[in-house]
């Protein structure tokens, strides 16, 4: 579903290269579920808009449903569903559902079916209370439950979050994770997440990939990942070790 | 195409519809506003009968036909000139995930409704110009025509200046000076202006095509600066030029921006 | 034994004790009286001044257009001066200079309304925290927008005035005495801007729709400031009404000083009465917003 084959994304910042992403080789089947974790910095996000085609590698190739996101733009987006945590990708002077029905008009989502959808999702994310609202007044927490509504309408193969869970309390994370294991479980959409939050790798991804400097640095389930440093306890220390390999690590704080 | 941008702007007219007060005073005001360069010519011409040759009912009918393909264009078209407002807040990513074109998406995006009142202010215009004026009623098919060049003319030059916002991100002011510096040298007829900058908007950035050559064949003149008869004709054709060259800018501006980033 | 004072004790303020510490009807009285000190006002002109010249690319693109327009304007001046020379007490020449100095006037002046950050203020309710500083928001404010219009005046006026002296050919005023005059009046003229555009920003605190307000007062500046056509253009009685208002003291007055058409000693006072009355209107009206916002938290 999503595949890329030595993809490489550099820039050109004040006459030097910087090479944000190079050799980047990965291959997500259909109904996966996957964590991308890496410092910042490391290209994660670079990653997640070369495969959405906002951006245009560089060098390898990077193919999404199928399709070439830099070639297929419009066919693609169709296919896929994306979550920036950072930015909203909803109407910021319009009320909640004034974006939906954009998103609808947009992706010529059948009415019928956007009624279905839109009532689904409504309840499974809790929408009902601010519906009228304009989106610049919504907090945190419903403006992330809002754009998750707004990448799902359409039903897509595929969905694709850069850390959406950032800035939020444990009740709204806790809520918004259950929510992606179901749209994976039921609809056999393909998650991709990229997270700063390691309580998401652990509850919601069987297969963790680690961005370290543009580089892919580690490819396999949790369990593998936890393996790699036998003898620390916690994905915490596992990771750590992963970022700050051969660098001097700072020493672990200790609960008060 | 055009149905989702109906469809776009029919999303943004019913928001605003919910404060109807404020929809109201808003087209009240969008009018007053454009009639204020009305009320210029009008003071203008309680000083004199003729400016640069023509009547005042003359200038009227200028001013009518190319305020009301620039009043269309502001209306449906405008927005596409907030490329470097879009890149520097990020949403000009939530529009390439979007399975529309960015175009449409730009100019479909905050529609203004209320500007609608501008559209029949300057419709009015034209519309008192043609009455009171005895115009030759064989040339009059050029109306039309003239509008729809205008629009395209108006809409290529908003386009090349959201265009250029995709490399001169940091002063989009700059586009002003073409669209609205447009919209302003066109209420005049070009005798107004000096031989340069006449040849400068017949050749370069082909404004005198919006109103000022098709005007002088509807009005039956000859041209002060001496241009052939032909010419009155090539609105179409300058357009169309215009047009591709907008829409090939457009698409290298998002090239770049999709191959450079933010 | 009485207070000692402390060494970084403000000389201003009488020293704490049983008669002057929180409680007395002394401390109420130090407490609610402004801070007013010179180099606190220059600071802030100083500040404004910083804070917009980091906007230098927007500034030389409204220099550009404002260009622009000028050149447009200046040949419709010069196609009616063609049949009616002398119009108004002005020459072909003068005219065109009229046009430019204008046009020259729109950065500092603001004739397209904005400069002042308010409006947002009000809406995010920041402004509640400009409202308890110990200095008045209307002085406050002035003196930043001074700050703001000496570096536009820089940036913004000078490139018209070069354009339109390389295209056209431009007058110029004879003398240090009128320079000092120009400078006297085009800070007058500033300072009556700043006050109506105070005004329209505090109104967004009653208004649920700004917008409204905002384009209105853009009609009124645009048409009645002269930037659009010589005020003494309007016919009859109309023209007199005109050039009375206050918006005539921000660009028709301090150009005609300019020019040499009028006086400067009536066309300051003329200015600085727009000035006082505006102002005062404002400072009723920052009071009216402190009431609202700070006792009643709206």
């Amino acid at each position: 579903m999503i595949e890329t084959d030595r993809a490489g994304r550099s820039f050109k910042v004040r006459g030097a290269v910087v090479h944000a992403v190079r050799d980047l080789s990965f291959r997500i089947e259909p109904g996966e579920f996957v964590g991308c974790l890496g410092p910042n910095g490391a290209g994660k996000s670079t990653t997640i808009k070369m495969l959405c085609g906002i951006l245009t590698p560089t060098s390898g190739r990077v193919r999404v449903a199928g399709l070439d996101p830099s070639r297929a733009r419009t066919a693609l987006a169709r296919r896929i569903g994306v979550v920036f945590g950072q930015r909203t990708t909803l109407w910021w002077d319009l009320p909640l559902r004034d974006s939906f029905e954009l998103i609808r008009l947009l992706y010529k989502v059948d009415r019928k079916l956007f009624e279905v959808r839109l009532d689904e999702l409504t309840e499974a994310l809790d929408l009902g209370g601010f519906m009228r609202t304009p989106v610049r007044q919504l907090s945190l927490g419903q403006r992330m439950r809002g754009d998750l509504a707004a990448a799902l309408l359409h039903a897509p193969e595929v969905l694709v979050l850069d850390e959406p869970t950032i800035g939020l309390d444990v009740v709204s994370k806790a809520g918004i994770r259950s929510f992606l294991l179901r749209v994976n479980a039921e609809r056999g959409t393909t998650v991709l997440l990229t997270t700063h939050d390691l309580g998401d790798v652990e509850r919601l991804c069987r297969r963790v990939l680690l961005i370290d400097h543009g580089r892919l640095a580690f490819d396999g389930t949790v369990g593998d990942l936890m393996a790699t440093a036998p003898g620390q306890a916690t994905i915490e220390e596992v990771v750590t070790r992963l970022y700050t390999r051969g660098r001097a690590v700072p020493p672990p704080v200790e609960p008060v | 195409m055009v149905r989702t941008y109906a469809l776009l702007a029919w999303t943004w007219t019913r928001a605003a519809m919910a404060y109807r007060a404020s929809f109201a005073i808003m087209v009240v005001l969008g009018v007053c506003l454009t009639a204020a360069d009305v009320a210029v010519i009008l003071v203008i011409f309680s000083h004199t009968t003729a400016l640069a040759g023509f009547t005042r009912d003359e200038v009227l009918f200028l001013y009518g036909s190319a305020g009301l393909p620039f009043a269309l264009c502001d209306l449906f078209v405008s927005n596409v000139d907030r490329v470097s407002q879009h890149i520097k807040a990020g949403t000009l990513d939530a529009m390439l995930i979007r399975p529309v074109s960015t175009w449409l998406q730009l100019a479909a995006d905050r529609f203004t409704p209320t500007r609608a009142g501008r559209v029949l202010q300057a419709a009015g215009v034209l519309g008192y110009a043609l009455a009171v004026l005895d115009l030759d009623a064989r040339r009059l098919w050029m109306l039309p025509v003239m509008v729809v060049t205008g629009a395209v003319i108006f809409a290529s030059i908003w386009t090349l200046g959201g265009a250029v916002q995709f490399l001169l991100t940091d002063a989009p002011e700059v586009i002003n000076s073409f669209t609205y510096g447009g919209g302003q040298l066109t209420q005049y007829p070009l005798s107004v202006y000096g031989r340069d900058l006449v040849r400068g908007v017949t050749y370069v950035v082909p404004l005198a095509f919006v109103n000022w050559q098709p005007a002088l064949y509807v009005l039956d003149r000859d041209d002060p600066f001496g241009t052939p008869g032909f010419v009155r004709f090539l609105g179409p054709a300058a357009a169309a030029v215009l047009a591709l060259l907008a829409a090939l800018a457009w698409r290298q501006g998002i090239r770049h921006y999709r191959s450079t980033g933010s | 034994m009485p207070p000692r004072r402390r060494p970084d004790h403000n000389p201003g303020l009488p020293l704490a004790g049983p008669r002057t510490g929180p409680g007395t009807a002394c401390h109420r009285a130090i407490t609610l009286r402004r801070c007013v000190s010179f180099s606190l006002y220059a600071r802030l002109v100083r500040y404004g001044f910083r804070k917009h010249s980091t906007y230098v690319g927007a500034a030389l693109a409204g220099a550009f257009t404002n260009s622009v327009f000028g050149v447009l304007r200046a040949y419709i001046l010069i196609a009616l001066w063609q049949v009616r020379p002398n119009l108004a007490g002005y020459d072909v020449t003068t005219a065109v200079t009229f046009c430019f100095v204008t046009q020259a006037f729109i950065g500092p002046m603001q004739l397209f309304g904005g400069g002042l950050t308010l409006p947002e203020r009000i809406r995010t309710g920041d402004i509640a925290l400009d409202l308890v500083r110990p200095a008045p928001l209307q002085l406050w404010t002035l003196a930043e927008d001074l700050g703001r219009a000496a570096y536009l005046l820089l940036l913004r006026g000078v490139p018209p005035m070069l354009v339109g002296a390389a295209v056209f050919g431009i007058t110029v005023p004879q003398g240090p005495a009128r320079w000092l005059g120009v400078l006297a009046c085009v800070t007058a003229g500033v300072v009556v801007s700043f006050a109506w555009r105070y005004l329209i920003c505090l109104s967004v605190c009653w208004l649920a729709d700004d917008r409204g307000v905002m384009v209105c007062s853009l009609l009124l500046t645009t048409l009645l400031s002269g930037m659009m056509v010589p005020l003494p253009l309007f016919p009859g009685t109309l023209g007199e009404v005109v050039r009375a208002l206050p918006w005539a003291a921000m660009a028709q007055a301090p150009a005609d000083v300019y020019l040499g058409t009028a006086p400067i000693g009536p066309t300051l006072a003329f200015q600085a009465m727009w000035a006082a009355a505006l102002l005062a209107l404002g400072a009723l009206a920052t009071r009216a917003v402190r009431h609202r916002v700070v006792i009643q938290g709206g």
